[in-house]
């Protein structure tokens, strides 16, 4: 995975387990590597993985089983969060890009519309 | 915990290392960065106990290097260090005898990733190769501090992936790991704790997510600020 090393890795790497659970990679309930095995995987430093859980777990989207590992959530609604979540991430830096550009919301509006 | 105290090495006409003083801790995978001459070697190896500080001390665990942390530190160094006429498998048996944490099954295992067979001459591996049975023949070794020095210096891409890969599987919460470098951005990723050199001197030690997250600045970034380069220059 490309990282961008100005931002932190810990966050980058939420980002793309989440982006996983959303498109069905990583299924609800499902065991998700050790700390170790996600750092060896993301070649990350494994207090940055440990890190990554800690994040995931506070934002109810895994949580940990002693002695089992860490799991993701079988709440069936976290998908459509998620989503939603990211979504709106995504939506707002566009609109951002956008106003910075001068673009008002109506015309970014237009712009999506003649683009189909 | 390996802890370096006012640590200085003059040779006859320069100081190589120069009043250094830090604490590296176990569970922590350290980068020591610095253009070529700013001290990183020299400061390793007086941390391996194989030269002594003109003055300051080098304590492990409370008590100076010596015998006693060889044991517990496996230091592996830029230049080659076996003898010519060894074989891979050679090397693995000189390590066996050296050092009691060598595991031999670990080695084989290093040495399979790596594509490195025992029958092979240590004088006619190429430069990528040497480099991977450097690491797997310290890696095989379950020590509690690695130092290793430019372990991805004159190393292809697949064979950096490699490398990383091993020197992550030994990360422990009971382990410290020090890598030196001066391409950084092959360590950003990895390192908690990025030390910077510069002529001898210690210029500053910092964390990496926190430079990330409270300043939004890469360990390059950084050392692009205290070097004026991106350390591309060998």
């Amino acid at each position: 995975m490309e990282f961008n090393s100005a931002l932190p890795i810990y966050l980058q790497v939420v980002t793309a387990i989440k982006r996983e659970i959303v498109i069905g990679a990583i299924g609800l309930g499902e065991k998700l590597p050790s700390g170790r095995d996600l750092a060896i995987r993301y070649t990350i430093n494994p207090n940055t993985a440990s890190r990554v859980y800690k994040e995931l777990e506070s934002e109810g989207i895994c949580f940990t089983r002693r002695g089992l590992g860490t799991f993701v959530s079988e709440d069936p609604e976290l998908i459509s969060r998620m989503k939603a979540e990211m979504a709106q991430e995504l939506l707002q830096q566009f609109i951002d890009g956008m106003s910075r550009l001068g673009i008002t919301r109506a015309e970014a509006a237009e712009m999506i519309r003649r683009e189909e | 915990m390996l802890e370096s105290r006012e640590v200085t090495k003059n040779y006859l006409r320069k100081t190589a290392v120069n009043h250094v003083s830090l604490q590296l801790e176990p569970g922590k995978i350290y980068a020591i960065l610095g253009p070529n001459g700013s001290g990183k070697t020299t400061w390793m190896k007086m941390a391996a106990g194989l030269v002594k500080p003109s003055s300051g001390e080098i304590l492990y665990n409370g008590k100076p290097v010596g015998v006693e942390s060889k044991k517990d530190i496996a230091y592996m160094s830029t230049e080659p260090y076996f003898y010519n006429w060894m074989t891979v498998k050679d090397v693995g048996a000189y390590y066996q005898d050296f050092f009691e944490d060598f595991s031999m099954e670990e080695y084989h295992r290093l040495l399979q990733r790596m594509e490195l067979t025992e029958d092979l001459k240590t004088k006619a591996l190429s430069t990528g190769m040497m480099a991977k049975l450097k690491i797997a023949v310290t890696m095989a070794r379950k020590a509690k501090v690695y130092l290793l020095d430019e372990p991805l210096n004159g190393i292809d891409l697949m064979a950096r992936d490699e490398i990383m890969r091993s020197i992550l599987e030994s990360a422990g919460s009971d382990v410290t790991l020090m890598l030196s470098s001066h391409l950084v951005d092959e360590l950003e990723k990895i390192v908690s704790t990025a030390i910077f050199m510069k002529h001898g001197n210690l210029v500053t030690v910092c964390d990496a997510e926190e430079l990330r997250m409270q300043q939004g600045k890469s360990i390059v970034d950084l050392y692009r600020e205290i070097y004026g380069h991106g350390g591309e220059q060998s």
